[in-house]
């Protein structure tokens, strides 16, 4: 790290380094320590708020720990009017709306940044990749109502009933389960929208990581007679390997968390393990979104905060994967990529 | 990219040291919870604003949140005195007024008797409202389609799954009903409109319907929607749906409501008038003094089995009694003179022989330091 300093530039209505006693044209000692003192300040904010909001989740959580213990994790239902309060329906709806996005989005989005990197005019590169970056800019409620509106029709009108006419449709997981009302509202139409709204994240990231392979490496590539595909393939891909794991891990994180859209889109069925990616279920962030404002016993309440600290949990878990994931990486790689 | 090979190690450190962190903070909270039994979370999602005398606090409920803000700006313009009124829900409401933050809170579901008591609250009722029963059928006219409360509980059972079943055809000769399957939906949150819907069923085909009654349910299938225009929505854009909302949200909206068979027997179509019937052959004498009623299945002819009452809660041992009483004040107003208003806003008044029952036997329970605060 080099060493900030700060000069006094002489300003042309008068020399404010004479205010604070340091000569023209001489050095200003002050800059550097205010700086790192600033920058104490915020590093020490960030931790606070980690590990505060750690804090209070666990505390608020407490009382549902105490009672209801692994009884948590290892119950279906979610009925605080009977007194269940199982995280599995959750869990289970929260991975497989997850996956779907990620199956829709990584492919996408990987096509998408190598089109903008390595196949379009830089104008054309830049106008789509602006577009594709205001689609991160949209509330997460206007991508549940535009779901509501548009996509919930067409997946039940159109898609699943032509998924259903071909052999797919008895393949376990995509065959109608016992919940299935149609396939509008489901965990599949959760995942499409959730697709969509990680799409940004990880076009961005991989686009500006494809960016970052030198020329001459790509162009030794096509020197030996390779192809653009092969290029692409062989030596973009691999250069930018670690950076494209990063925005996959970046896409994940926000579709595990996503909460409005999935509350509008995922059918909310809270007693039942989906059968199918067309039956209806529920997310964690979507459960919590629900069932917060009507939830006024201490339990109730203590087993929604103590759901959110599962979430924070199984997020922190995907933060340490994927750093334990690009260290292997760059060291396979000696530390190029 | 380089720069990412460093950045791993903090990351890590972070990580473990926040697991430390959270063992160590479980830990103290423990060791507190042990000797308070269970800390309530604090968290009302409610801002307290300074009390002011000629400004009413309320929170609560979001179904007669409309009414409240239009009599609350109507009786400003004659008295001076305002309401602000916070749309929080109804468990926020109750939340509201334990916790002394609001001048009164409001419920769509009644509080028992019991839970009054040991709160120290009492409440009456404010306004009316149905819930009806909205379907998407093609070629199904508004209000044309008829139900009995077994057909209705049997469809939200998963008993009936098909529009063209007998028990469905038998009722309704000469409407062409399709060969699919019924797609039901329901709240996704918890919901006065939930709590009066089930407590029908509960009450009007108890032998079918087994899921039980309350804000939120275990469903036994369907696909919720959250909120009204959840719930709406998911029924305009699915054919073959079943749903049930506010009157006041079907009718605004344009969507194909059902008529049902009531507790006489006679089929009856939803409108201000056949709740207002519910709530006046409601028995409200036996009610005293928590005024606990659940309006549904009601007697009489022309009375909508599915009508609820949303109600108001207040401290019963009042600090100020001047501001109990610009308070109440404000009520009476809105019994009397807020009836017009209410009525256009698809709501139903109180019949004036209940606000009569309020005023005498549930309002001068309502004490500052032993003293009446009303009349």
């Amino acid at each position: 790290m080099s060493t900030v300093d700060l000069e006094v530039a002489p300003s042309p209505s008068g020399p404010r380094g004479a205010a604070i006693a340091a000569p023209r044209g001489h050095k200003l000692r002050l800059g550097d320590p205010l700086f790192r003192v600033l920058a104490t300040v915020c590093g020490i904010t960030v931790a606070v708020a980690m590990f505060g909001l750690a804090g209070v989740l666990v505390y608020n959580s407490w009382p549902a720990i105490t009672t209801l213990g692994t009884k948590m994790l290892t119950t279906v239902a979610w009925s605080p009017t009977q007194g269940e309060y199982g995280a599995l329906a959750a869990l289970a709806g929260t991975a497989l709306s997850t996956i779907v996005a990620m199956v829709i989005a990584v492919p996408l989005a990987l096509v998408i940044a190598l089109l903008l990197v390595e196949l379009v005019h830089p104008a054309v590169s830049r106008v789509v990749g602006t577009a594709i970056e205001m689609l991160a800019a949209i509330p997460s409620i206007v991508y549940g109502m535009v779901g509501l509106f548009v996509i919930v029709p067409y997946i039940q009108d159109h898609l699943v009933p032509w998924v259903l006419s071909t052999p797919l449709g008895n393949v376990p997981g995509i065959k109608p389960g016992l919940q299935f009302q149609g396939g509008g509202l489901s965990i599949f139409t959760a995942g499409v929208v959730l697709a969509f709204m990680v799409l940004p994240f990880i076009t961005a990231v991989s686009r500006d990581v494809l960016k970052m392979v030198p020329q001459v490496t790509k162009e030794a590539g096509y020197g030996m007679g390779s192809t653009t595909w092969e290029v692409m393939h062989k030596i973009s891909m691999r250069y930018a390997n670690s950076g494209i794991v990063g925005a996959v891990f970046i896409g994940l994180g926000r579709a595990l968390g996503e909460t409005m859209a999935v509350a509008y889109l995922i059918g909310s069925v809270y007693t039942d393990l989906p059968r199918s990616i067309f039956d209806p279920g529920t997310s964690i962030a979507s459960l919590i979104a629900n069932q917060f404002s009507e939830a006024t016993r201490t339990l109730d309440l203590s087993a929604l905060i103590a759901l959110g600290l599962i979430l924070f949990l199984i997020t922190v878990l995907f933060q340490i994967l994927a750093q334990a994931w690009l260290r292997r990486v760059q060291r396979a790689t000696g530390g190029r990529a | 990219m380089k720069k990412s090979a460093r950045s791993w190690r903090p990351m890590l450190l972070v990580a473990i040291l926040l697991v430390v962190a959270a063992v160590a903070v479980a830990g103290c909270g423990s060791s507190s919870s042990s000797s308070t039994s269970s800390p309530a979370p604090s968290i009302s999602g409610f801002t307290q604003v300074p009390m002011s005398s000629d400004t009413i606090l309320g929170a609560g409920a979001s179904f007669p949140a409309p009414l409240y803000m239009k009599w609350g700006s109507d009786y400003a313009g004659t008295s001076g005195v305002k309401l602000n009124y916070q749309s929080i829900g109804s468990g926020g409401g109750i939340s509201a007024i334990e916790a002394k933050t609001v001048d009164f809170g409001a419920s769509d579901a009644p509080l028992k008797e019991s839970d009054l008591t040991a709160k120290g609250l009492v409440q009456f009722p404010m306004v009316v409202g149905g819930v009806v029963i909205v379907v998407h059928l093609d070629g199904v006219a508004d209000g044309q389609l008829k139900l009995t409360p077994d057909v209705l509980a049997s469809i939200y059972m998963g008993k009936t799954t098909t529009w063209n079943d007998a028990s469905i055809t038998k009722l309704n000769p000469g409407v062409k009903l399709p060969a699919t399957k019924i797609n039901v939906v329901h709240r996704s949150d918890g919901s006065g409109t939930t709590w009066i819907f089930t407590h029908y069923l509960t009450d009007a085909a108890g032998s079918i319907w087994t899921a039980g009654a309350d804000k939120e349910i275990p469903w036994p299938l369907g696909v919720g929607g959250k909120g009204s225009e959840g719930v709406a929505t998911s029924v305009q854009q699915l054919s073959g749906s079943i749903g049930y909302v506010e009157y006041a949200y079907a009718k605004q909206t344009g969507m194909t409501t059902t008529q049902l068979q009531n507790k006489d027997g006679a089929w009856v179509k939803p409108s201000i008038a056949s709740f207002a019937s519910a709530a006046s052959h409601a028995d409200w004498k036996a009610s005293l003094p928590s005024m606990y009623m659940v309006l549904v299945n009601q007697p009489g002819q022309d009375t909508w089995p599915i009508t609820g009452a949303s109600f108001i809660l207040m401290q019963k041992d009042q600090a100020d009694a001047t501001r109990a009483k610009t308070t109440l004040d404000f009520f009476a107003w809105g019994y009397t003179s807020g009836a017009a208003a209410a009525t256009a806003l698809d709501y139903v008044p109180i019949p004036a022989n209940v606000y009569d029952l309020v005023q005498k036997q549930v309002w001068p329970t309502m004490t500052v330091s032993g003293t009446p605060v009303w009349p």
